[in-house]
């Protein structure tokens, strides 16, 4: 089990601006009034996409029964990280203080019948609380049977899922990153080609390969994605990047840090969502590698992929103009999102702040203004409140709100890892307008708001009027 | 009948079992006005919450104790006494249930003290009925965890008969239903009707047709859950007469509400296929004194004929099965009677309905196992949850989905499987399934000596190779 002080430590972040500030996302959960998930739940959604390793969950069922196979992620390779694996211990396991020895004989079963190149094992809370020692576990599991096997000691009770997605970072760069070369880089006559890291982008509906095309014309080697369509030996390298993108929030920023501490590899953080961020994204790319000629080429390609979109947009933006959203969802995606929608023509009305850093925030009124309504209060009733208070035509957010919006008959659009939709790059901007247009435009919103035809006062109206015209002409 | 094989290794990969506290949330969302707190970290209520969430598409009420690093070590009494304390001042419920995780239960926790000191503390929320359910996930599955919840409801809040003088058929008309989690809420509205038709009032416990099948209401938002059995209907239950207990899950719950009430129990494993419908049917129709109505023998004579017309495709069939131990045994009696063969039963814990399967042999593992029986047995044809549909692909069969949860399909909770309808309408399903592959069909032969030019290269090389 991890001490309070190593917990302590995790939530330090030096790169993280709120450090210097209480955060309201950090604030002690209240008993009965709680929403969110657990470290547990933050270090499996960063890690899991990793698609070759195998992911076993130590601890009982409840922590991987109901929350295998429910990413959004995809891989272009190995679909190892589809298989749920759990120790699912038992009564006796726990009471007789089996566990240790089942997680042994666990990573071993792991291993001879899916030969991954690494086992990740996941601690869980009843395994933390009695004690097990995972990390010298998995260290004679990975001594024994030759293959890497990372503890990541991420409890649930050891607090949230932006502490999980911390805990992952830290496995990561303590573990894995700089334990292996990658390969040398490929010669190319025409231009310098850079080895570069993404940080925190997780390949939600396949999205980054909407963008990667992009990234190999302008000649930069994705080391690796943290973790996104990722390999185990891919992360193993990221240490070689000549620079890092830190891409989802401020979650792992962790990561980034570190490597810069001890790899001297500087980072910038960026966003692939709308156009504008999109080709700043490239642009920061190309500053940071201080390469002209790739500098140059990269505002070609900017200027060519604008255009084209521009125009692909056009008929869009007509319809979509205008309409004002409600923005509520944590992290980078509060500001990356507003820019995406506001290229659109769309207006935001208001963001969620609740898992948003100093900075997210400070960009966020840099976008908006200073006046700009900023939530923290992420309950169904409040966001309800919100969009009719401020007369929102949609309310984007997470998965988790698509049923409160639906049954106040609000439109909807979810925009966390469970959606089916990928919204990165360019091209993404197709299918968010297609996705926005879709819901907002959909006849169905008047049939379920209009009450039934026997309730209403004007058509009640009408029938009497009726049944008077019947009788006048019975009298008649 | 059945050999129940244990589990014997130690990694479970692609678990088919949910837990306990996923289970006694289910039974809590079927009363107004409730509110489950999972008493744990808050990842349990969040996996739980999105469990159902994908279910039922709909928005789940659950809350959690959030216990950290520092109550799960020095104790969270204080977490289930605040959190009773929060639900209660916030959300006006009229029922709050508190199941236990493993967490809680490792920890050492006395959820039963915790409700006395709640009561003690805080006398002005006297009016919420609050019950202590104890479902460490170490043990069980989602029905154990349905069943312990049911039965800790009736305990807590049914009163006994002697203390409120509540008199079996004083309300001739009433009959109790306690469901099972094996029943859809598109079930309990069948049921529901089936029982109408004898001119009998049926009340269910708990009644998710009335709470989770998705239908809109006026209000924009509630807290709590919106429909369900009322709480003041449980105190009524004495009086009803006769008690229905549809799941051999529970059983035991069953057992306690007759103690309680003196009210005349009838047991039914599960309704599916003629003759557990047979048994329903001649129950209801002696309890209510009433002759069989028109329309269900003719629905039942339906079924008849949908058995004769499905017997072709499902007569021999090789059937794969994951699910829970009650819904595992409905489905082998129906298929059994069929004359299908079961060849692969995987189920998540070992409950006393299993012994009278009509099934070989059965397993108390996951999904590997299942994929595993169903190749080296030559399954056709697979039935399980959402999470099985990755186990079919790879065993190129084509599956039937039922059971918890059903994620990638809409309208799965709504489907209805009992009664002489819903099996009927089963059959059909199962045989449209098989009705074009279950049985082999003969390789083309091509004559060497042919003159059918139409058939290319065919004396260089075999059809399949084009």
């Amino acid at each position: 089990m991890k001490s309070n002080k190593d917990i302590a430590e995790l939530l330090d972040e030096p790169a993280c601006e709120h450090n210097k500030k209480e955060k309201s996302g950090c604030a002690k959960p209240k008993p009965g009034s709680a929403a969110g998930g657990c470290a547990f739940d933050g270090a499996q959604i960063a890690l899991l996409p990793i698609a070759d390793v195998a992911h076993v969950v130590h601890g009982s069922i409840a922590c991987a029964g109901s929350s295998w196979d429910n990413r959004g992620t995809r891989s272009s390779g190995s679909q190892l990280y589809q298989i749920g694996m759990t120790t699912d211990l038992t009564e006796q396991d726990v009471v007789m203080g089996r566990s240790e020895k089942r997680l042994f004989h666990s990573i071993k079963q792991a291993i001879d019948s899916y030969k991954p190149p690494a086992v990740f094992v996941y601690n869980t809370c009843i395994p933390a609380l009695v004690g097990d020692d995972i990390n010298a576990v998995c260290k004679s599991a990975s001594e024994l049977w030759n293959v890497p096997v990372i503890p990541i000691d991420c409890a649930g009770f050891y607090g949230t899922k932006n502490l999980g997605n911390r805990i992952a970072g830290d496995a990561m760069v303590n573990h894995v990153i700089g334990t292996r070369e990658p390969e040398p880089l490929p010669q190319n006559a025409d231009y310098k080609i850079h080895d570069v890291n993404l940080i925190g982008e997780y390949n939600i509906a396949g999205e980054f390969w909407q963008v990667l095309p992009l990234l190999d014309e302008m000649g930069l080697r994705i080391l690796c994605t943290l973790s996104g369509d990722a390999r185990f030996h891919e992360v193993q390298t990221m240490h070689r990047a000549e620079v890092n993108m830190m891409v989802c929030s401020k979650a792992m920023v962790n990561v980034a840090r570190k490597l810069q501490k001890e790899y001297g590899t500087p980072w910038f953080e960026g966003s692939f969502y709308g156009i504008t961020d999109t080709s700043q994204a490239l642009r920061d790319f190309a500053k940071s590698l201080n390469d002209a000629d790739l500098v140059e080429r990269t505002e070609k390609i900017i200027a060519r992929e604008e255009a084209r979109i521009q125009a692909e947009l056009e008929p869009w933006k007509a319809r979509l103009k205008g309409k004002r959203v409600l923005l509520f969802t944590g992290g980078v995606k509060s500001w990356s999102v507003i820019s995406a929608l506001q290229d659109l023509g769309m207006i935001v009305v208001a963001t969620g702040t609740n898992k948003s850093t100093e900075e997210d925030k400070a960009r966020i009124r840099e976008l908006m203004g200073e006046e700009t309504l900023m939530i923290s209060d992420g309950s169904p009733k409040a966001l309800i409140k919100v969009v009719h208070d401020y007369k929102a035509d949609i309310l984007i957010a997470g998965g988790r709100n698509m049923y409160t919006a639906l049954k106040a008959k609000i439109p909807f659009l979810d925009i966390n890892q469970e959606r089916e939709f990928g919204y990165e790059g360019y091209q993404g901007m197709l299918e968010l307008v297609r996705q926005l247009a879709l819901t907002l435009e959909s006849p169905v919103w008047k049939a379920v708001r209009a009450p039934a035809p026997w309730k209403s006062k004007l058509s009640s109206a009408l029938i009497s009027d009726e049944m008077n015209l019947i009788s006048e002409v019975n009298h008649g | 009948m059945a050999e129940i094989i244990k589990r014997n290794k130690a990694l479970s990969v692609n678990p088919l079992k949910a837990s306990q506290p996923v289970g006694g949330t289910l039974a809590t969302l079927g009363f107004d006005r409730a509110m489950p707190m999972l008493h744990g970290s808050q990842g349990c209520t969040a996996f739980a919450k999105v469990f159902f969430v994908r279910h039922f598409r709909e928005p789940i009420p659950l809350q959690t104790t959030a216990m950290d690093q520092s109550s799960s070590v020095m104790g969270a009494d204080e977490n289930v006494i605040e959190g009773i304390k929060a639900i209660a001042e916030k959300s006006n419920p009229s029922l709050i249930v508190v199941l236990t995780t493993g967490l809680a239960e490792t920890q050492g926790a006395d959820v039963h003290r915790n409700l006395r000191e709640f009561r003690e503390k805080y006398p002005e929320y006297n009016h919420v009925a609050v019950v202590m359910v104890n479902t460490p996930d170490f043990t069980g599955c989602v029905e154990t965890g349905y069943a312990a919840t049911v039965y800790e409801i009736i305990k807590a809040l049914v009163p006994n008969a002697t203390e409120v003088k509540t008199k079996p058929n004083n309300r001739p008309r009433q009959v109790n239903v306690l469901v099972s989690p094996t029943l859809t809420p598109g079930d309990i509205e069948a049921l529901r009707d089936t029982i109408e038709q004898f001119n009998l009032r049926p009340v269910f416990v708990p009644d998710i047709s009335n709470s989770l099948d998705g239908s809109l209401t006026e209000d924009d938002f509630s807290p709590v859950t919106i429909g369900g059995t009322p709480i003041s209907e449980l105190k009524t239950l004495g009086d009803a007469t006769a008690t229905l207990v549809i799941g051999a899950s529970l059983q035991k719950a069953g057992d306690l509400l007759k103690e309680k009430t003196g009210v005349p129990t009838y047991q039914f494993a599960h309704l599916y296929g003629l003759q557990a419908n047979d048994d329903l049917i001649i129950t209801l129709a002696n309890i209510s004194g009433q002759p069989v109505p028109q329309r269900i023998e003719r629905q039942r004579s339906q079924l008849q004929d949908a058995m004769l017309d499905t017997h072709f495709m499902l007569g021999q069939l090789r059937v794969a099965i994951a699910a829970d131990p009650e819904q595992l045994n409905a489905f082998s009696h129906l298929l059994a009677g069929m004359g299908s063969e079961i060849v692969a039963a995987v189920t998540t814990t070992h409950t006393p309905v299993l012994a009278n399967s009509p099934i070989k042999q059965i397993k108390i593992g996951d999904l590997e196992d299942l994929e595993i029986l169903a190749k080296q047995n030559k399954a056709q044809l697979l039935i399980g949850n959402s999470h099985t549909v990755a186990s079919a692909e790879r065993l190129g069969i084509p599956i039937l989905r039922a059971g918890f949860p059903l994620y990638d399909v809409i309208g799965g909770y709504q489907k209805t499987w009992v009664g002489y309808r819903g099996s009927r309408q089963t059959l059909f399903d199962l045989a449209n399934l098989v009705i074009n592959f279950a049985h082999e069909e003969i390789e083309v032969y091509h004559s060497i000596y042919s003159q059918k030019f139409d058939v290319a290269g065919h004396h260089a090389c075999s059809p399949s190779c084009h």
